[in-house]
């Protein structure tokens, strides 16, 4: 047996194209006769509408039409939102193009469309529009005390959601040791590096509409339903998309707008947003206050979690909006255990940007939060922080285990990985040089910050979803084709932006058909060539759409069997299929994979009733989740005369399970443990009073650069996951998770002798500063 | 309007052009050489980094007009005769890449370093790509793959 594909670290077949500069962005897109928009964006957060006049923009040079929101009216319907959390759940009317009134700073009040993107820009100054100011309400607390100004009239509680299990009350009643605090979770702009774009055309009947997206086929659906073009007429195309972490999971303003400007001029359309639009108007993520309360015994053990988390929306609630705090709800147990578990949301409007997914999507949320107060709870009971997640994590052997937030998690091992991590961490060294330091009274303190995730993903078992209300399955497709050459094409309803799944899927398909690597291609991000799809998110593609693959490829290779069993002349069961080919045991006489897709293809000698075609699709809808877990430690220096953190080493142990590309695995986790460092340190999105974005561009709203971050120390262990054949897990958030609380509990951990046992993220010199001289937070 | 003259990747163009128009514009949307991606509008994040005369320059902060009379030289103009430039292929075998989209500009701006300094430190490229964001890679690979850049780009002058 030749060495298998799967675990190999292949390099990227998707490469050839990126770093030569033969990408297709969606803003590379020409048409002739293509036109352009440009859109005008209310600079108030909360006004009336009271006039708007488009004529005198109409008249511009090279300006073909103009429209106000009364324009589209009639037609333009609600942007949706696919997740009715609960019975009280407030989805506002939520117009692609303000009508009459607008709820956050940048929403689309009208538009110009040009011969080119300058002068559509240009003509945008010579609309005239009055709005009439209405107040603000920026932060939850306000806007859920009496008398603050209503974002929707029915109110500015979107929803309340709860869940409990156990027995709650005994658990706090006579807890020797209850910790509470409260966390927030300032929001963050995704800042995908390519800006959100749209090309839009029509032939009068169907409509084309290539977008920057991670859902082609979700949009198709709900873009069906929102503008009444007939699905079959409507081809949805997500070519190269740069970058999305969650950002591009939307159905968005300026997408169905594309759309109804191609339809109503006859002509192809282009948007394409500044960054500076962008930062305003691309859904934001995370802003959440949690609140933590943990019940222990006097050991530390844990005996129950109570969480009370108010969640942001913004103004409005977009495709999966209120769910994102659902997502966190069954993950604030962590990777303990304890007899009870109580958790209660409520979905807050405010006249800012809606927020939506953003990598991790609640996840991070709560593990930042438990991590967070295991540290406060090792503080307490006067115990290293590893040390208290020892008497409280699941034992491996203790696997598959049932949470108290009613989760089954089907299998990992937490000492291994928590042991990894401290080896190459050097745990006690860096302990022992934070003593000396703290002895010495160094002015730069040494913080060692742990975080001992796990996270639920792979999105998701249909039937959980439709237990959780959300308006769609789960599953993935893929189809798998064997070409009369021998080559192979497979069509999958993911839809990459950055993942690889073209090098991943590939190795994959070579080790269950036995055919070359270089010998497998992937269609997908075409609703025309690859109809069938849940798309990319939720770190979902290879534990659910991978399967398919997998699945697909065992069922060409059982239809091949049958071939090969005729051409043979022996019965199907007689034949073994190794390195490609089937063979009749204990006889020379073979048939590669490759002759068999000849034959048929050729269809002259097939058996009785066998359709001549070699394709196979699969549907795969996961049974459970997948729960990745990890150990990151993270060293910090604080400089306590200037509030400056620098870190001095990081180090994550991940179990993502079996991998197929230990490369791509080790790239998402680098990437992701950056961004929850940028959440830790760096990024913070800052309305003012009055509803305006104070971080606007990408010169205010901070994304790390290299000379901002260090080099991470990755490893793994594996433990398989039981809950699929590969016995992979997902990785694509895994790192997010962890990251944030690495970081932030290193800070603190450096600023335990200043009486310090919170600093509000992002970690700023400033807030750092801030800390040392207030002492307890 | 001004007529300017500029060498794009070995090919010259005489085009006239509104002064106001960016270089970045006039390479992606007049010569279709659309391989310059733009990720921003305040000269932040490096993604349309291309040389001019030898030297990076961020095309978004450069008019075409100030283009005039130079040699431009974008992602799309480094592979030569269909063989990759070292740094493009150092990009490929670390896996300093995901998504891509700010692959062209931090290759040319890696480029531009080494020319600068042959055999840089980690230090030295993290310091030097201050200019080119990534929202992908964690730039672990992306410096790794740099220095394996400088080690060919020194092997093979
Ligand atoms: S496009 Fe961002 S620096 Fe030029
Ligand atoms: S690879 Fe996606 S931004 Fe760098």
């Amino acid at each position: 047996m030749t060495e298998t594909e799967i675990g190999r670290a292949r390099r990227r077949k998707e490469d050839a194209r990126l770093i030569t500069g033969r990408t297709q962005w969606t803003d590379n897109i020409q048409v002739p006769g293509l036109l352009h928009v440009a859109y005008l964006r209310s600079p108030l957060a909360h006004a009336r509408i009271t006039r708007v006049d488009v004529s005198a923009a109409r008249s511009r040079p090279g300006v073909v039409a103009a429209f106000s929101g009364q324009d589209f009216a009639a037609e333009q319907g609600s942007l949706p939102c696919a997740w009715p959390v609960s019975d009280d759940v407030v989805i506002p009317d939520h117009p692609p193009m303000a009508v009459d009134t607008v709820r956050y700073a940048g929403e689309a009040v009208a538009c110009v469309i040009a011969t080119d993107r300058y002068k559509a820009a240009d003509a945008l100054d010579a609309i005239e529009i009055d709005y009439d100011p209405l107040p603000a309400v920026t932060d939850m607390p306000s806007a859920l005390a009496d008398g603050s100004p209503l974002v929707h009239e029915a109110g500015n509680k979107a929803f309340t959601w709860t869940f409990a299990q156990g027995d709650i009350e005994a658990a706090f009643r006579d807890a020797p040791v209850v910790v509470e605090r409260t966390y927030v979770q300032q929001r963050l702009i995704p800042t995908a590096m390519e800006p959100r774009a749209v090309v839009a055309q029509t032939d009068g009947d169907s409509f084309t509409l290539h977008t920057s997206t991670q859902i082609p086929h979700v949009l198709r659906v709900m873009l069906a339903a929102t503008t009444g073009v007939p699905e079959h007429k409507l081809r949805v195309i997500a070519p190269d998309v740069g970058g999305g972490f969650g950002s591009k999971l939307q159905v968005t303003a300026e997408e169905v707008l594309g759309l109804l400007i191609a339809r109503r001029l006859g002509r192809p359309v282009k948007w394409t947003e500044s960054r500076s639009e962008g930062n305003q108007t691309v859904h934001h993520g995370r802003d959440q206050i949690q609140r933590i309360a943990l019940a222990a015994s006097a050991e530390g053990v844990l005996r129950g979690v109570k969480v009370d988390l108010l969640a942001d929306m913004g103004a409005y609630l977009m495709l999966v909006t209120p769910g994102v705090p659902l997502l966190g709800a069954f993950m604030y147990t962590g990777i303990y255990k304890m007899d009870a578990y109580d958790f209660a949301c409520t979905g807050v409007f405010t006249t800012k940007m809606p927020t939506d997914a953003y990598r991790g999507a609640g996840r991070p949320e709560a593990t930042y939060a438990i991590e967070r107060a295991m540290d406060e709870l090792a503080k307490e009971i006067g115990v290293d922080p590893l040390e208290i997640r020892r008497r409280n994590w699941i034992r491996h052997e203790e696997f598959p285990y049932a949470t108290a937030a009613g989760l089954t998690y089907d299998s990992g091992n937490y000492e291994a990985a928590t042991e990894r991590a401290m080896a190459l961490f050097g745990y006690d060294k860096l302990r022992a040089e934070q003593a000396d330091r703290r002895d010495r009274n160094d002015p730069v303190q040494l913080g060692i910050g742990v975080s001992t995730y796990t996270e639920m993903c792979g999105l998701a078992p249909s039937r959980v979803l439709g237990s959780l209300r959300y308006g769609a399955g789960g599953w993935e497709h893929a189809t798998v084709r064997m070409l009369p050459t021998g080559k192979v094409e497979v069509v999958t309803g993911t839809s990459p932006h950055g993942q690889g799944h073209e090098t991943a899927w590939s190795q994959i398909v070579a080790d269950a058909l036995g055919v070359p690597f270089e010998d497998v291609g992937v269609l997908h991000g075409d609703t025309a060539s690859a109809p069938r799809g849940m798309d990319t998110y939720g770190s979902r593609s290879l534990v659910v759409g991978g399967i398919a693959v997998l699945q697909a490829c065992e069922r060409v290779k059982e239809k091949a069997r049958t071939v090969a069993a005729h051409l043979l002349e022996c019965a199907p069961d007689d034949l073994e299929f190794t390195d490609g080919a089937f063979k009749v045991r204990g006889t020379g006489a073979a048939k590669t994979i490759q002759e068999v897709a000849l034959a048929v293809f050729a269809a002259h000698d097939l058996p009785e009733g066998f359709e001549p075609q070699l394709d196979a699709g699969s549907t795969f809808d996961p049974e459970s989740f997948s729960f990745p877990h990890g150990t990151h430690l993270c060293a910090v220096e604080v400089d306590t005369e200037t509030g400056m953190t620098t870190i001095r080493s990081y180090v994550a142990v991940d179990d993502v399970g079996n991998v197929v590309n230990p490369m791509i695995v080790e790239g998402q986790v680098h990437g992701g443990i950056a961004q929850g460092i940028a959440q830790a340190l760096f990024e913070e999105a800052v309305y003012d009073a009055d509803g305006n974005l104070l971080t606007g561009t990408m010169a205010d709203y901070l994304v790390p650069s290299a000379a901002d971050l260090p080099t991470f120390v990755t490893d793994r262990t594996v433990t398989p996951a039981t809950s699929n054949p590969l016995g992979v897990k997902g990785v694509g958030e895994a790192g997010t998770i962890a990251s944030t609380p690495a970081v932030v509990n290193a800070v603190v951990d450096a600023l335990r002798p200043y009486g310090v046992r919170d600093v509000p993220m992002p970690c700023s010199p400033e807030r750092v500063w801030r800390a040392i001289q207030g002492g307890v937070a | 309007m001004p007529r300017i003259t500029v060498t794009v990747d070995g090919t010259k163009y005489e085009e006239e052009v509104e002064p106001r128009l960016l270089l970045v514009h006039f390479l992606r949307d007049r010569l279709g050489r659309t391989g310059t991606p733009v990720g921003c509008d305040t000269t932040n994040c490096g993604a349309c980094t291309v040389l001019l005369d030898g030297l990076s320059v961020k095309s978004c902060s450069v008019l075409a007009v100030q283009a005039d009379g130079g040699d431009v030289v974008t992602v799309q103009g480094l592979a030569d005769g269909g063989e990759l430039h070292p740094m493009q292929r150092a990009f490929h075998e670390e896996h300093a890449l995901q998504c891509g989209y700010c692959t062209p500009g931090m290759i040319i701006a890696s480029i531009d370093l080494v020319n600068g300094n042959p055999d840089p430190t980690e230090t030295e490229i993290r310091e030097g790509l201050e200019g080119n964001l990534c929202r992908c890679t964690g730039y672990c690979n992306i410096v790794r793959a740099v220095r394996r850049g400088a080690e060919l780009m020194r092997a093979e002058p």
